[in-house]
């Protein structure tokens, strides 16, 4: 109830819109169920070698131990989070499209998923084009990206880590990053920019969240 | 056994006892059957190899365990780990990959309920920091 109060009043009492930061974190975040993310488990679990599972975001101890046990892959961290917060306190953020174009080490065709999270939405257009291309680039057929896109512009907004709660839901916790603005890209752009994948699922969330699966055909 | 802060290992570092360093070593460490632990003070600059690693300072190198590797809190690893278990606190550093791909395991295979919290990882994650920036986009 209090949530939807928030949600429609569209301002957090806790949020500091200026800085994105934010009052201390308890760590008991409610569970927010995800569409997207079962969708992504069941089409990495169908790869027929031990899956290679990319995370763009920060390193946390339970996905590590929930990604391990339930899927048996080998797990990348790639945390662009703290590059991009690095490029930002640097001033140079405007280097980041190339930077992205030399990070991953990962061969053609050599990974099964890779989980975006909502890091599109901090990038603009020529970063998060250089990043979706070596998304497609690295995606074995039949691998799976999962992406969280928001719905609403903000000049200002806080990192958010995803915790896995379970095969159906996430806790969105805080991130100790800085932030930074966040961009709305529409559907299209979406779909454009992973040329070469299609979509396989897409979900609007009640929270104006849309989640993307996007796949490489086999 | 322990390796104090001013000592300096350049090379093979093996042996078959617990062993903690707080020093720094570069080179390459085998303890095949025994528990390392890298101190707070610990810089390592090499390829480990141990049955298990706690890991309180900094590893730059790959890390090899039979039973499990324990990044704890302010803990730091650039490297890629493989082991059967892996714990990582909620303020450790960590770039690389993680492998806990265990012998005769085929993909998707773990038990139905295996959920995070039953996982050595989660036990090892405490509660977040204080003073971190807000969530956003949690309302649901």
């Amino acid at each position: 109830m209090l949530s939807d109060l928030l949600r429609w009043g569209g301002k957090r009492p806790d949020h500091n819109e200026k800085t994105g930061e934010a009052s201390a974190s308890r760590g008991d975040e409610p569970p927010v169920p995800s569409k997207a993310f079962p969708k992504l488990l069941a089409a990495i679990s169908q790869q027929p070698d031990a899956p290679v599972l990319i995370d763009l975001g920060p390193v946390i101890g339970t996905n590590v131990g929930f990604f391990g046990e339930r899927l048996g892959c080998k797990l990348f961290i790639e945390d662009l989070f703290a590059d991009y917060d690095r490029h930002a306190r640097a001033g140079t953020l405007e280097a980041l499209p190339a930077a992205i174009t030399t990070r991953f080490r990962h061969a053609d065709g050599s990974v099964d998923g890779v989980l975006c999270w909502d890091f599109f939405d901090f990038l603009a257009k020529p970063a998060a084009l250089s990043l979706a291309k070596q998304i497609v680039r690295m995606l074995r057929p039949g691998g799976a990206v999962m992406g969280f896109f928001c719905t609403s512009a903000s000049e200002r907004a806080a990192f958010t880590k995803y915790e896995v709660v379970d095969d159906h839901s996430l806790r969105h916790r805080p991130h100790a990053g800085s932030g930074g603005a966040k961009h709305v890209l529409p559907n299209r752009d979406i779909i454009k920019m992973f040329d070469g994948l299609i979509v396989s699922d897409s979900f609007l969330l009640k929270n104006n969240t849309r989640e993307f699966l996007l796949r490489r055909p086999r | 056994m322990n390796i104090g802060k001013s000592v300096v290992i350049k090379g093979e570092l093996n042996g078959s006892e617990d062993l903690t360093i707080e020093g720094q070593v570069e080179g390459k460490i085998e303890l095949r059957q025994n528990v390392l632990t890298i101190g707070a003070n610990g810089r390592i600059k090499a390829q480990v190899f141990a049955k298990a690693v706690i890991i309180l300072g900094e590893v730059t190198g790959n890390v090899t365990a039979t039973e499990k590797v324990d990044i704890r809190d302010n803990g730091s690893v650039d490297g890629d780990i493989a082991a059967p278990r892996v714990a990582i606190a909620e303020g450790a550093h960590f770039r690389g990959s993680i492998d806990m791909q265990k012998a005769n395991a085929k993909p998707g295979d773990a038990k139905a309920d295996a959920k995070p919290g039953h996982t050595a990882a989660a036990v090892a994650t405490p509660a977040a920091p204080t003073g971190s920036p807000v969530t956003a986009g949690a309302n649901r």
